[in-house]
């Protein structure tokens, strides 16, 4: 038992500094595992000290419940599978939502709470409660419809009400008279009312707001809940006046925060224009007629694998195709034969492949590709007049050139991956269906793009018997 | 249906209409293929190798235009092999209608359906069945291989012991295909390439070879005929033509000549002066020989020497690199069949309706159906004119007044929240606004490749909100207890759960 406070003081600082060591640690991948080590030490750290110096009873029911808790986590964390990290990383969100609304309430029954704090202070206290419960509750709900999207449990197709956004608004006018009545009340010694209702209002809120996005914009949404969970955590700190609560939800906050930023910016949307949904589809409908943009060229995996033979200079592009297929496997195992013949293969990935930030870069690693040849979009850009073959796999509106030539089509000025620009792009396909954004795709038109059709795993384990 | 390829019988062709290749591939579209005995052979394809790939020998032309369905050719056949045509026969080869009024006359009258690979419409689905662009290609490659073999230098430039090597100068005149091929050929072999064309669309894809472009100060006139062809200029352009190539003349070792205009005698590019002033053992190539040449020196099938000047003017490139043209013409061919057999039974259908069949079909039964109706669709395009003024991208000035106003008024809020809010609350805020710099500064340092590992782990230590829980845990109301205790146990998941995906997944990124 510490009894003296300064030492657990001293131990949240030194946690905090792990924590921080821990996000500096991802700049590369050499300190990233220790920096996972200075997170861990870090929780262990605040674990112990609060355990020590805070807790006063109930030791045993703590040790069951991490125990209980630890052990499904460490099961989670082994079982699943690296396309679906997106699933996990949702219901872990939802998780830390669903324990800042429990902390929050279990703040507010606690009846020393009217003694300890008054008049102004105990505004501000219902205020932080109140914030706390709110961004727990749309973390919670959002993070659990984001999760069945992601798991396919509930369609990739964006949820579009009529007058969606007045409905949003409502919602929030409604939240914040409950706030006023919530601050009334509790300074009276009630509250509990508004307070649930206003947590209701905040669940059907993150439900709506994430059915209303479509499955494109899921790197979007991850980050975003990913944010929310950090302020969650740190508008539980300034509740309970716990400054490594706030520091660590802070750190949190804003790395979500710049996680979305740097989504949006990679597909050259306002963040606000996702949030408020109703952008891309769930299939890909077939582009609609439209004018004859001309023939393309199927190509069969034996031909494919000529091509390669003969090229120095090989690009694969990978999309959440990839993931579908389950294709990073024999992806790598061609990648091995064709760098054993010295041909330069080379992976382009754009921030928004896949379902969630970094999504392509775990499964590429996971199929054990050395991650020194897999670049970001604007380090292999300029590259690719060189490039002799770009194979791209399962992925769409991230190489279509009406990004560039069409500033007012639905994906104008998104940055995309310039492969046309190379010799020879072979376009793996189920389907002439289009991307997520339902943009029909020129670059499939053009004389030096093949297309193989096909589920992207049967027709690479074809390619790479041919090679 | 039975396929003949019978053996080319000009004199000096070597190229053959298919190859083993190919011929397994048509095999494999219902045909039966033969093939005239020693029909490859100039072209280093044996007739071993032909029965290998499955096709039938057939020892006498007699055998393959008696027996056969469809005849393939490369050049359109001579007076005496057309007489042997029979009605109900399908020919495909060059043909050449326009040029040979009396061969069309001879097909029509012997009732033949014949094509002609020369009046395939230049239309992007018909790209793969064009073996003009095929045979021009090689052409171009050939052209540069034959300058190398005249000029007595190297055509890169070197810094040797022995002294310095200047690059060779090359200029290419007319864009096509087959300029575009020598273009490339001439650069990878190190000479320093300048082109010049009429048509101004194609000064880009003679800039992505690696050539200079030689740019005609002269009002925009566009060379664009139809089909993607050049079309005849006006007097002025060629005065101003004329004058740019009299000045390159003196300063290039090398010039290669593809201009044609569809139709009309080749124009006259390269004057008896021109080639005075060009460098002794300075050597022209005449793609366009055939059609009158593109020099005025030029001998039709010959190499000639005037003025110092070596002067090539052979017709039959492609023919001179025999093998690669038999196996792409065999490509278009077989590019063809697979269009016109679309049940993959052997049996072709030649449908009217079709806009690449209609226009390479010159007659069938027993009438002449050239020239075709004029193509729909241009390959290239015409551009718009004006050109559409690169559109003025708005420059979008980030307002200064935006940000000012908003940083206002969130300062004020600030000021507003720090006059009622007590002590406590505002060191608390200060941590928080330290902190959400500091988590700025760090997350933009932190490599895409690892954003999944920093969603996991900033997950796992989002979940220190457990030390809440915690708090609680020793509270004596029931309800606040438990509800912390399992509070506890969602957070320690995420604890968990979170370092050891975070882990597993950086475990896998290895060198």
């Amino acid at each position: 038992m510490i009894t003296n406070t300064g030492i657990i003081a001293m131990s949240y600082i030194l946690a905090t500094i792990l924590f921080i060591l821990a996000l500096g640690g991802l700049s590369n991948q050499e300190t990233a595992r220790r920096g996972n080590w200075y997170g861990i030490i870090g929780m262990t750290i605040a674990l112990i000290a609060t355990v020590l110096g805070v807790v006063t009873q109930h030791y045993e029911y703590i040790l069951v419940a991490l125990v209980v808790g630890g052990t499904i986590g460490l099961i989670a964390a082994r079982r699943v599978q690296m396309t679906q990290m997106p699933e996990l990383v949702a219901i872990l969100h939802s998780l830390v939502g669903a324990a800042a609304v429990a902390v929050g309430f279990a703040n507010f029954m606690d009846p020393g709470r009217l003694s300890h704090y008054v008049g102004v202070e105990l505004t501000i206290h219902d205020i932080e409660t109140y914030l706390g419960i709110l961004i727990g509750a749309v973390t919670f709900s959002g993070s659990v419809i984001a999760f069945g999207k992601l798991s396919g449990r509930i369609g990739g197709s964006p949820l579009t009400l009529p007058g969606r956004h007045w409905f949003n608004l409502a919602l929030l006018l409604a939240a914040i008279w409950f706030a006023y009545q919530f601050v009334l009340q509790s300074a009276a010694g009630g509250g509990m009312q508004p307070l649930i209702i206003m947590t209701v209002i905040a669940l059907v809120f993150g439900v709506h707001m994430v059915m209303a996005i479509g499955g494109a914009d899921m790197p979007v949404v991850v980050s975003m809940l990913n944010s929310y969970s950090g302020w969650a955590a740190s508008a539980t700190g300034f509740m309970l006046g716990n400054d490594l609560l706030i520091v660590t939800g802070a750190l949190v906050g804003s790395s979500g925060a710049i996680l979305s930023y740097i989504m949006c910016r990679a597909m050259n949307r306002k963040f606000l224009a996702v949030i408020a949904g109703g952008f891309g589809t769930g299939g890909g409908a077939v582009a609609a007629g439209g004018e004859d943009q001309g023939d393309v060229v199927p190509i069969l995996p034996d031909e494919t694998a000529e091509l390669l033979n003969d090229a120095k200079e090989v690009m694969i592009i990978p999309g959440y195709g990839m993931a579908v297929a389950q294709a990073q496997h024999v992806v790598h195992e061609i990648t091995t034969v064709l760098r054993e013949k010295g041909v330069n293969v080379r992976f382009g990935i754009h921030p928004v492949a896949g379902r969630m930030p970094g999504h392509m870069n775990v499964l590429l690693a996971e199929a054990k590709v050395p991650y020194d040849i897999v670049f970001e979009m604007d380090e292999i850009n300029d590259d690719f007049p060189k490039v002799d073959v770009s194979i791209i796999i399962g992925a769409n509106d991230i190489v279509n050139p009406s990004a560039l030539t069409d500033p007012d089509g639905p994906i104008g000025g998104m940055p995309v991956l310039e492969c046309w620009k190379g010799k020879t792009s072979i376009v793996l396909k189920r389907s002439m269906a289009t991307g997520y954004a339902g943009v029909q795709n020129p670059l499939f038109f053009l004389d030096n793009t093949r297309m193989l059709f096909g589920d992207a795993k049967e027709t690479l384990d074809a390619v790479f018997k041919a090679l | 249906m039975r396929i003949g390829v019978p053996r080319e019988i000009y004199a000096g062709e070597r190229r053959v209409a298919t190859t083993p290749e190919v011929a397994t591939q048509l095999i494999k579209l219902g045909f039966d293929v033969s093939v005239e005995s020693n029909a490859g052979t100039p072209a280093n394809y044996s007739d071993a190798t032909y029965q290998a790939a499955g096709c039938s020998i057939a020892a006498t032309a007699d055998d393959i235009w008696n027996d056969s369905d469809i005849i393939l050719k490369v050049r359109g056949p001579e007076a005496e092999e057309a007489d042997r045509l029979k009605a109900g026969q399908t020919l495909i080869s060059f043909l050449w209608p326009a040029q040979n009024p009396e061969l069309l006359r001879q097909l029509t009258e012997r009732g033949v359906t014949a094509m002609a690979m020369d009046s395939i419409p230049r239309i992007s689905r018909a790209q793969k069945v064009d073996a003009l662009s095929s045979m021009a290609n090689i052409a171009g490659y050939r052209a540069v291989v034959e300058a190398a073999q005249h000029f007595g230098r190297f055509f890169t430039g070197q810094i040797t012991a022995a002294g310095k090597v200047p690059p060779a100068k090359v200029l290419v005149i007319g864009a096509g295909v087959a300029g575009l091929a020598a273009i490339g050929a001439a650069q990878s072999m190190g000479a320093i390439v300048r082109s010049f064309d009429t048509r101004p669309e194609v000064k880009e894809q003679i800039e992505s070879m690696g050539a200079e472009f030689l740019m005609l100060d002269f009002e925009d006139e566009d060379g664009s005929g139809e089909g993607g062809y050049a079309k005849v200029m006006s007097d002025e352009f060629i005065k101003a033509e004329m004058a740019l190539f009299a000045d390159q003349a003196k300063d290039v070792d090398i010039i290669i000549t593809t201009a044609l205009i569809p139709g009309k005698p080749a124009p006259r590019l390269i004057t008896a002066e021109m080639v005075e002033s060009m460098k002794d053992g300075s050597v022209i190539v005449d793609l366009a020989a055939e059609q009158g040449g593109n020099c005025e020196l030029t001998e039709p099938g010959k190499v000639a020497h005037h003025h110092g000047v070596t002067l090539i003017g052979y017709t039959d490139l492609p023919s001179r690199l025999a093998a690669q043209s038999s196996q792409l013409y065999a490509t278009n061919l077989r590019h063809l069949l697979t269009d016109l057999t679309p049940e993959k039974d052997g049996q072709i259908v030649v449908d009217m309706e079709d806009e690449v069949f209609r226009g390479a079909t010159v007659c069938k039964d027993g009438e002449t159906t050239w020239p075709p109706p004029a193509p729909t669709l241009s390959a290239a395009p015409k551009k718009p004119k004006p050109a559409p003024a690169p559109v003025a991208k708005e420059v979008k000035k980030p307002s200064v007044m935006g940000p000012i106003i908003s940083m206002v008024i969130a300062g004020l809020a600030l000021l507003g929240l720090g006059a009622v809010a007590p002590a406590s609350f505002m060191a608390h805020f200060t941590v928080f606004v330290l902190a959400c710099f500091v988590g700025y500064m760090v997350i933009w340092n932190v490599t895409a490749a690892l954003h999944t590992p920093l969603m996991s782990v900033t997950n796992a230590i989002s979940s220190i909100i457990i030390i809440g829980a915690l708090i609680q845990v020793s509270s004596d109301n029931e309800l606040i207890m438990w509800i912390a205790v399992i509070t506890v146990g969602i957070a320690s998941i995420n604890i968990f759960g979170g370092f050891a995906v975070t882990r597993r997944m950086l475990e896998m990124f290895r060198k």
